[in-house]
């Protein structure tokens, strides 16, 4: 009886004290980040693009980053879904009873999720050298698009795979063709599709390898997708390597700003998943 | 039996997973009565409800041979077009699983992706459907609300009259009150005695009451096979074949 007791008093004592960890370092980074940042936070920072002299401590501020951080994630996130959702949908409603097939494709897709953002950066890259394009706005989509590929698929799957079966049965029993029990799937699944969005977002806008040969860096704001574009991971990294203590800081005030952007960005999606849950059965 | 059988199955196996689930069917399932498929868990009654309207298609390392004939035409051909021969059939399944959508939206499903348009027809549809099944005066002033707000007995009648709406010719219950409370399930058992003027019906259940409470014959499937088929009575108040005794004796006892 004894022993019970000391197991479960144990494995209690573990539990809480990995969690207090992990919590406690979530709130570590914040805070650091905060500390650090917010004396060097101003308007500045997120209004101008860098001034004349702004990695030597002057004026200026990170807006060119701001944007083509925003830029470059929102366009993956969009390319991506456009691939991924037809792949999702293509495996669960269309090849499901082909088991060796499906299961090849999402090993595939799980292969493709543990390889490094840097190799989705060089591949990216020799993509570009092939069609002729420079680092640039689209380069950095284009890499980008690649490394959240596969967790939107994954994601995707995983959701769909939540659905009952015979919602699609009822969908099918009806006359729908495949497509049509595809769109009440996906109706179903539309919570899940922000949280697909929100995994891929928040990857896409912090990754710094994928983007460091393709999307260049610049400190104006790009117009084009032709032109180089700066990215807020690459800021912090540029910033943190000056000398000057003043851009030290910088780094932080831009660390703070991303984590912001994916703060917003989570609470939206929190907001349009409790939307579209609506009808969830 | 009334003039020509409505489903008429023939010679037909299933495997699935190598296993042999079906074995050699051969059943006329009689025009606008009730037909109850009986028999033990796992003896296939579900394969064989599911491959009256090739919902098995989508299933795993699945092999079907023989034919299934609806209204004379051999649904398992490969150039017949299979939303046609979904549309002839409702399938009302274990539990409820309504579409994703407003209750309106529900019943209004079928008939829009086969083409209906016209906000008139849909609503006179609906209306319609939904009396049928007894959901009207419950559901008409919230039309719009979700139909996940509604009780699952409601549901049911709901899903019920979604499948109505596309104008089968066949219904097909696979334990559509396993999940319900009794008053529900009576109220869907009597829509059943009431509906079999219109349409023919087969249910797959594991109640004994039930099918003798709603249905005119019954099929007794044990281990893949068709033990016996007949009028409800018959079977079970008065079984040819050992097996079905069997199976029946709680029931008569």
């Amino acid at each position: 009886m004894i022993k019970r007791k000391i197991e479960e008093l144990f494995f209690k004592v573990l539990m809480i004290l990995a969690t207090i960890i992990v919590t406690g370092s979530f709130f570590l980074i914040v805070g650091t980040i905060f500390s650090k940042g917010i004396p060097y936070m101003n308007l500045d920072m997120i209004t101008k693009i860098p001034g004349g002299g702004f990695y030597i401590g002057k004026e200026g501020g990170v807006l060119n980053a701001i944007i083509g951080s925003l830029y470059i994630a929102c366009g993956a996130t969009v390319l991506g879904l456009i691939i991924s959702i037809p792949v999702a949908i293509y495996i669960n409603m269309y090849i499901d009873g082909e088991k060796f097939k499906s299961n090849l494709i999402r090993l595939a897709f799980d292969v493709l999720f543990g390889i490094p953002s840097i190799v989705y950066g060089a591949f990216g890259f020799l993509i570009m050298v092939y069609f002729g394009i420079r680092a640039s706005l689209l380069g950095g989509i284009i890499a980008v698009t690649l490394l959240v590929i596969p967790i939107l698929v994954r994601t995707l799957d995983e959701v769909i795979r939540t659905v009952p079966g015979e919602l699609r049965d009822a969908a099918l029993s009806l006359g729908a063709t495949r497509w049509e029990a595809a769109k009440v799937i996906l109706r179903q699944i539309r919570p899940g599709i922000f949280t697909a969005i929100l995994l891929s977002f928040g990857r896409g806008i912090g990754d710094v390898a994928s983007v460091l040969f393709t999307a260049g860096f610049s400190d104006n704001i790009p117009t084009s997708l032709h032109e180089p574009a700066a990215t807020l991971p690459l800021a912090i990294f540029f910033q943190l390597g000056s000398p000057v203590e003043e851009v030290q800081g910088r780094a932080y005030a831009s660390a703070l700003i991303l984590t912001i952007v994916v703060l917003i960005i989570t609470v939206l999606a929190e907001l349009l998943i409790k939307k579209f849950s609506k009808h969830k059965i | 039996m009334t003039n020509t059988p409505h489903i008429s199955v023939q010679d037909f196996n299933v495997y699935i997973e190598n296993q042999h689930i079906l074995k050699n069917i051969n059943i006329n399932i009689p025009n606008k009565s009730v037909t109850s498929i009986i028999g033990p868990s796992g003896c296939g009654k579900t394969t064989l409800l599911k491959s009256f309207n090739r919902l098995l298609d989508n299933t795993a390392n699945v092999k079907i041979d023989g034919k299934v004939l609806v209204d004379g035409e051999n649904i398992y051909d490969p150039n017949v077009e299979v939303t046609h021969i979904r549309k002839k059939m409702g399938l009302l399944s274990q539990r409820p699983y309504p579409l994703p959508m407003s209750i309106y939206d529900n019943v209004a499903y079928g008939p829009r992706i086969h083409g209906i348009r016209k906000k008139s027809e849909l609503d006179e549809l609906v209306e319609l459907q939904l009396k049928a099944t007894g959901l009207w005066n419950e559901v008409k002033d919230r039309l719009n609300a979700s139909a996940t707000r509604l009780s699952i007995g409601q549901q049911q009648r709901l899903c019920l009259a979604r499948g109505l709406a596309v104008e089968p010719e066949i219904i097909l219950g696979d334990e559509s009150t396993s999940a319900l409370d009794p008053v529900s399930t009576h109220i869907i058992e009597d829509l059943f005695i009431h509906l079999k003027q219109k349409y023919t019906i087969v249910l797959v259940t594991h109640i004994l009451r039930q099918a003798r409470r709603v249905s005119d014959y019954i099929i007794f499937v044990y281990m893949g096979k068709i033990i016996e088929f007949g009028p409800t009575e018959e079977v079970l108040l008065n079984p040819k074949e050992e097996l079905t005794r069997e199976y029946v004796k709680g029931f008569i006892s």
